[in-house]
């Protein structure tokens, strides 16, 4: 009796603990996202010569906690022609995808949910999955623009997935392993960013398009669809979508950061540098990725849909299939690297 | 020379010159300064020729100068302007209805240019929303006491207008 008691309040407790990481990392994650907002309008306005949001608390610090607040106040309006179960499943998939991700990215070294050996391909599965999220909502709201919003996106996810894929293919080659971990623990001596440099701007450049942000916001391309999938959402679901959308540009820029920028490693080994916990480089990092995700909203035009899908199947998908080949007759003719 | 133009396009592409230089370009405007004018609490520079809110001056002794000439009554083409005039017992003419509908009016100036006596003029101030509709229909006592009000800086702006013409 006692021993399977045992058992079972250990047990207990091994959830409880998970369950407490997992509501802290939320938690530290939707404040990320909200503080990426400001960060977005504040960035985008200093690149316009503007201030951006500066009168809600210090420095417009509440800004986003305000937006939040107004968010949760309004109604929610569902058309009457939606289908009500989806238009409402679609926002919660999406959402809980993009969080349910960050089971595998680990943060420092031990500083993960589960280290599993195919955690690349968790990552893959994932990403692919929230393709169904945006089809739902674009269908079940049953608009014109939601729907063609929908279609745009899912093209575009799959086919820049296709290069993302071939090359996290090429990182695997260069360090021999599925786990996340260990593809981290393989960059010590250089980062993938310079080993692969090319494919890292390709990976970088379809990770833009993997999260809909500009040059490659077709989906919600203001001045033609309106809003794209989420135009029939409001209040609530919508906030789900936009944390959902922000908590993917921040997932994409940990993926750079482990498969290219080394992640918690720090650029070189000094004494006074070794003081710096590993985890603050893995967010630095991430932030600096995420700063270039905004600059490159600050900077450039929409793509035309048709150069957008010559772009990914014409120029990324050779470059990263080239990749592939090149990688791979290094690591036959050096042995594993 | 069409393959060395091609080889420079294709540099051009396979290197993002033009998107580095683009990026660069944000950047240096990241760390430029701010030109935002934070509206209530900062104010932009406003010219001594503003049209704004009308006012109706007097002369020093306090005399109104209107002589209800009605040129800016006829001049005005929105129509907003409504002058009705007699004789007073000093025997001087006089208005005895000076009324400006704000709502009409198109802040075109030409009552002001179309005044022979710089009685109706256009001022600095262009802060006069109102709740209701019927306080933008300005009486002859709203226009006066605007005048006594921005009187400084009316006579200063129409002095520098007179230098400047």
């Amino acid at each position: 009796m006692t021993p399977l008691l045992n058992e079972l309040l250990g047990y207990a407790e091994n959830i409880a603990v998970i369950g407490f990481k997992a509501l802290f990392l939320m938690v530290a994650l939707l404040l990320g996202v909200a503080y990426l907002t400001l960060a977005e309008r504040k960035v985008i306005g200093y690149m316009q010569l503007r201030i951006g949001p500066n009168t809600v608390g210090p420095f417009g610090l509440l800004q986003p906690i305000a937006d939040g607040i107004k968010l949760l106040h309004k109604e929610t309006i569902i058309p009457i022609a939606a289908n009500k179960f989806l238009f409402l499943v679609a926002p919660v998939l999406l959402f809980s995808l993009s969080l349910a991700a960050w089971a595998v990215i680990p943060f420092a070294p031990g500083w993960v949910f589960s280290n599993i050996n195919v955690g690349v391909l968790y990552l893959l599965a994932i990403s692919s999955l929230s393709v169904y999220g945006i089809i739902i909502a674009g269908w079940s709201s049953n608009s014109k623009y939601a729907l063609l919003g929908a279609l745009r996106s899912a093209a575009q996810m799959i086919s820049y997935e296709v290069s993302i894929g071939l090359i996290i293919v090429s990182v695997l080659l260069c360090s021999g392993s599925l786990n996340l971990t260990s593809i981290v623990f393989a960059q010590q001596k250089c980062w993938y960013a310079v080993k692969l440099f090319p494919l890292f701007i390709v990976f970088f450049i379809s990770c833009l398009a993997e999260t809909n942000r500009t040059p490659f916001d077709l989906p919600e391309a203001e001045a033609e669809l309106v809003a794209g999938y989420h135009v029939e959402y409001s209040a609530f679901p919508f906030a789900l979508f936009f944390l959902g959308e922000y908590a993917n540009m921040i997932l994409m820029s940990a993926m750079c950061t482990i498969l290219f920028a080394g992640g918690w490693l720090a650029p070189f080994s000094h004494p006074i540098i070794d003081w710096v916990p590993a985890v603050a480089w893995f967010l630095v990092k991430i932030c600096v990725f995420l700063f270039i995700f905004l600059w490159t909203r600050a900077t450039l035009p929409r793509y035309r849909y048709d150069q957008l899908m010559r772009l990914g199947w014409k120029v990324f998908l050779p470059i990263s299939l080239l990749g592939v080949v090149i990688v791979s007759l290094c690591v036959m003719l050096k042995g594993a690297v | 020379m069409l393959k060395r133009r091609l080889l420079q396009r294709a540099f051009k592409s396979l290197f993002l010159t033009e998107i580095i230089k683009g990026f660069a370009k944000t950047l240096h405007y990241f760390f430029k300064k701010k030109v935002t004018i934070q509206y209530p609490f900062e104010k932009g520079q406003l010219s001594p020729r503003f049209r704004g809110e009308h006012a109706l001056r007097r002369y020093d002794n306090g005399e109104e100068r209107c002589i209800a000439c009605k040129l800016c009554e006829a001049v005005c083409p929105a129509q907003a302007i409504t002058i009705e005039a007699e004789e007073r017992a000093d025997g001087s003419r006089r208005t005895t209805r000076y009324d400006i509908d704000m709502t009409k009016c198109i802040y075109c100036g030409l009552c002001q240019e179309a005044c022979p006596v710089d009685a109706i003029v256009q001022g600095a101030n262009f802060e006069f929303a109102t709740e209701t509709h019927a306080e933008l229909i300005y009486t002859k006592e709203k226009l006066l006491s605007n005048g006594d009000r921005w009187e400084p800086l009316l006579a200063e702006n129409l002095a520098s207008d007179m230098e400047a013409s």
